[in-house]
């Protein structure tokens, strides 16, 4: 079968799902839903399907698995929205679709030769760290849910609301895979002292200046949870640039020890780390602030899960006779506690093979890819999205401290699905470009 | 590079199923733990949003319902309020409490028992909870609450009596009547923490307690009527087996009077229990001796937690109490002090340390009552679900046989002669063969010296016998069974069998 038949054959499970979920949860709460809302998930069908459409023009030679294991995600996503919140946030998500999608199209044709990139990368640099502190410049600070949870992930502009860590993480990524392009060499050579390796300071350089981000993120943004991510998608990356444990291994400890002096000494991180470990303190559960209210909700959800899940619309969002959040932002950083409720231990593994997968689709394009820059750019990328899963669902279920980073392609909210869908875009463009016959 | 990308993936997965396994942990491994932590009120909330099953008395009166209240959640309300509130019990979901049948049948009424709980899940869930018919009459209970209520009905102080009523039918062991007062009302349980709150009048124990089942008191004479049992089952005496009726004699080194220090002369069985006399019941039960005592008791139901469906916590063992420890003491004790010694002369006309709930002087009087034979009380029949099927159903369940039946109806013969020549003519009504046994016994002194009783009557008509009902009147001056208990007992007895006719 030609690749592009093969993504077309990819979807139907992405209809399928979308068809029966929707069902399901209009049936479950048909008195609360009307029939239009089955409506937005036809044409959420019909956008899958111009997606795929636009690949085969565009992208003849791409991957097949990436674009239907996305829309198999953001159809998922779509359904738990739609039960969770309503169909007034499910239309929204779907707009949010249109636009990820919008934006998918404009980056495989502005930069369909993406290693131009290369050129910006000092820009595309500075432009992301600026892009992300961000939230505490003033003015531009929200006042929403997120910032009264402790960290400052969000910024206001008029009416909308932006994340901008999940655009900022796409710029780091290709900045170090252009910059390690040219000096991983230098890197995984330098001189030998004592029988190790110690590349040349200059070189070295970039990588200590990684720390001093992932470090920077934790004091200005206070979050834990998208500091590690960012170090941990970068730290992938020089690893594979310069094929060296002892970075990573160095690497770790730097930013664990950076992370225990910095999360000892600012508040929100450290009742962050109280929560996780002390979830089930009565103390702590009650406490005005900096509770593990939430946590400890997520995890009494789960437990409700089962093998296989109360099935969908089941589960307990709020307290009965009131509107007090039960499991609170349970359609964004806790929609995982969620799914595991509804769905169960299955449910909730499945969803995560399809994360697997994905990344393996990614890890894929960058083995295929002919150059170095593609090759980490696609190796980049792909870890940063594994981590953010890792990191979201891992505070989620107490592996470990809690923090608010999106489920890729699930979670409510327009700057991550817009951000993954460019990082999705660019992954395309990698395994297009690997893929591509040679002409000999 | 790509050797490094596969090891990176690698270290991916690692991570991945690091993820699954915590998922398991707290879906599976932990999800009991998880359930049952104190902080968890997901089961809570979950009941909020249950319709709670109907209680529904014999004569289809609704004894509780549910109502909904904003939010999608349920109010429990209880129709007939205090009437049937120390029996229904209550639940107050919100609180997370609950008692009495409430609290018993809480699964059945919250549909845990007939949802389809597979391994799947439940879907839809039970929102509806199943109906509890039970085998109450709510014509005789409030006939019950109005001779208890009624000015005078103990003594000449105007206020209601303090006491309980408790009518079962022999045969199946259907509790038709379970009334006690104080009461409270259910509707609002919280609010009669205090003493002060009850209604209708101030008791010491807090008026939630459920007297007929929790509390203890001595049953005087009514007792005599184990201790005549052990005498004829054993075979050891007869109805006609003759005894001194001189007053008084010396037991456990004490003088023992009868009624008034009356002589009775030399008397027969039959007519000892029908002047309820002390001096014959007392020799008789030493001469009976401890062991077969205790083994008529146990028969009966003493000693253990009454076989009813309501909570254990809420129910009192009857025995022989131990003040200090507040323990049952079983004859002849282990008697290392006077607390855990058992007088079992005075143990025999139901004094000594005697603290027996109305519940078993029903069950006693039900057992004469039904050929010797013991029924499990119940309050019961059956759980039907919203379709209207029968889920759940609880029949007449025999619990012991206690005496032959032969023995049994020359008991009730001698009960007969009470109601009809002995201490307990006022409940010879006419038309109504009643038998029965006064009970008087000695509870306390008031300041001014005036000695307190607990009055107590238990019977059942001989011709139709079924039904079977004991009074309890508590602290009454002067308060003998024949004057104040008997005539409710036989006005309840009149009652429950016009209506079944």
């Amino acid at each position: 079968m030609r690749a592009r038949n093969r993504e077309l054959f990819g979807l139907v499970p992405a209809a399928l799902l979308l068809t029966a979920g929707f069902a399901a949860v209009f049936i479950q709460e048909s008195g609360k839903l009307s029939n239009v809302s089955l409506v937005y998930g036809a044409i959420f069908l019909g956008l899958c399907l111009a997606g795929h459409i636009f690949i085969r023009v565009t992208l003849p030679h791409a991957d097949p698995y990436i674009f239907p294991l996305v829309a198999v995600l953001a159809c998922f996503g779509l359904v738990m929205i739609y039960r969770i919140s309503g169909a007034t946030e499910a239309r929204q998500q779907a707009q949010w679709f249109v636009l990820g999608l919008f934006l998918f199209a404009g980056t495989v044709m502005f930069f369909r030769d993406y290693r131009k990139l290369e050129n910006y990368r000092y820009l595309i640099v500075i432009g992301s760290i600026v892009f992300m502190v961000l939230p505490r410049v003033p003015g531009l600070e929200s006042a929403t849910q997120t910032q009264t949870y402790g960290a400052y992930l969000e910024i206001h502009v008029g009416s909308v609301t932006f994340q901008p860590t999940e655009f900022a993480k796409i710029g780091l990524v290709i900045f170090l895979a252009s910059y390690l392009r040219d000096h991983r060499q230098a890197l995984a050579e330098g001189r030998k002292i004592f029988g190790y390796r110690v590349p040349p300071l200059k070189h070295l350089g970039p990588v200590l200046l990684l720390w001093g981000v992932a470090m920077l993120i934790l004091v200005f943004l206070h979050d834990i949870g998208s500091s590690l991510m960012f170090y941990g998608g970068l730290l992938s990356i020089v690893y594979v640039a310069t094929q060296r444990v002892s970075f990573v291994v160095i690497g770790l400890v730097a930013f664990g020890v950076g992370a225990w002096y910095l999360g000892t000494h600012i508040p929100h991180i450290d009742s962050r780390v109280q929560a996780w470990l002390y979830p089930f303190k009565p103390s702590l559960y009650n406490a005005q602030s900096g509770s593990s209210y939430q946590i400890a909700n997520g995890l009494f959800s789960q437990a409700q899960g089962g093998l296989f899940g109360q099935g969908f619309g089941q589960a307990l969002l709020t307290v009965p006779g009131t509107h007090d959040a039960y499991v609170p932002l349970s359609d964004t950083d806790m929609i995982y506690a969620v799914i595991t409720d509804e769905l169960g231990l299955f449910g909730a593994a499945a969803l995560l093979l399809i994360y697997l997968l994905l990344v393996a689709r990614g890890f894929k394009a960058a083995m295929l890819a002919r150059d170095s820059f593609s090759k980490l750019m696609a190796t980049g990328l792909s870890a940063i999205l594994a981590i953010q899963v890792f990191v979201i669902v891992g505070g989620v279920t107490r592996v470990i401290p809690f923090t608010g980073v999106t489920l890729p392609f699930v979670s409510y909210g327009g700057s991550s699905i817009m951000a993954n869908f460019i990082l999705v875009a660019l992954l395309l463009l990698v395994s297009d470009r690997a893929r591509r016959p040679t002409t000999t | 590079m790509n050797r490094a990308i596969v090891r990176l993936f690698a270290v991916m997965m690692l991570l991945f199923v690091v993820l699954v396994a915590f998922t398991s942990r707290w879906t599976v491994f932990s999800a009991t733990a998880l359930q049952d932590n104190p902080l968890n009120k997901l089961q809570t909330y979950a009941s909020w949003k249950v319709k709670r099953g109907k209680i529904i008395a014999e004569d289809g009166v609704v004894l509780a319902k549910s109502v909904p209240a904003s939010g999608g959640i349920w109010n429990r309300k209880y129709p007939q309020g205090s009437l049937f509130a120390q029996t229904i019990g209550y639940s107050d979901e919100q609180q997370g409490s609950s008692a009495g049948m409430e609290q018993f049948f809480g699964q059945q009424l919250s549909g845990h028992k007939s949802a389809l709980a597979s391994v799947f899940g439940s879907f839809g869930g039970a929102a509806v909870g199943d109906d509890l018919y039970s085998t109450l009459d709510s014509k005789a209970q409030a006939l019950a609450r109005k001779l208890l209520d009624k000015p005078g009905a103990c003594g000449p102080n105007p206020t209601p009596c303090t006491g309980a009523v408790v009518a079962i039918v022999p045969q199946t062991g259907a509790v038709r009547v379970m009334y006690s007062n104080p009461t409270y009302d259910d509707n609002d349980p919280n609010k009669y923490g205090r003493d002060s709150d009850c209604e209708p009048n101030p008791f010491d124990n807090g008026c939630l307690v459920n007297l007929a089942l929790a509390g203890r008191f001595p049953p005087g004479s009514t007792f005599k009527l184990v201790t005549t049992a052990a005498a004829l089952d054993s075979g050891k005496y007869t109805p006609e087996s003759t005894f001194s009726g001189d007053s008084p004699v010396t037991i456990s080194g004490r003088p023992l009077q009868n009624d008034s220090n009356h002589s009775y002369g030399e008397v027969t069985l039959t007519q000892a229990l029908t002047d309820s006399i002390n001096t014959v019941y007392a020799p008789l039960g030493l001469s009976l001796g401890s062991n077969l005592m205790l083994e008529y008791m146990r028969r009966f139901g003493f000693y253990s937690t009454p076989p009813l469906q309501y909570p254990a916590n809420e129910m009192s063992a009857s025995g022989e109490l131990d003040e200090q420890t507040q323990k049952l003491v079983k004859p002849p004790g282990p008697c290392t002090n006077y607390y855990n010694c058992v007088d079992l002369g005075r143990m025999s006309i139901g004094q000594d340390k005697l603290a027996v709930t109305p519940l078993q002087m029903a069950m006693v009087v039900a057992t004469v009552a039904d050929r010797g034979k013991l029924m499990e009380p119940r309050l019961a029949t059956k759980v039907v679900d919203a379709e209207g099927q029968v889920v759940e159903s609880f029949p007449p369940v025999e619990e012991d046989q206690v005496m032959k039946p032969k023995i049994a109806a020359e008991l009730q013969a001698m009960m007969r002669d009470v109601v009809e020549e002995g201490t307990g003519q006022s409940a010879n009504l006419e038309g109504y063969q009643i038998a029965g046994k006064t009970g008087t016994a000695s509870t306390a002194v008031t300041k001014d010296g005036q000695p307190l009783d607990d009055a107590w009557f238990v019977g059942f008509p001989i011709h139709d016998p079924d039904i079977a009902v004991a009074v309890m009147l508590e602290n009454i001056p002067e308060g003998y069974g024949g004057t104040y208990a008997a005539p409710i007992a036989a006005q309840m007895i009149k009652t429950l069998q016009a209506e079944d006719r």
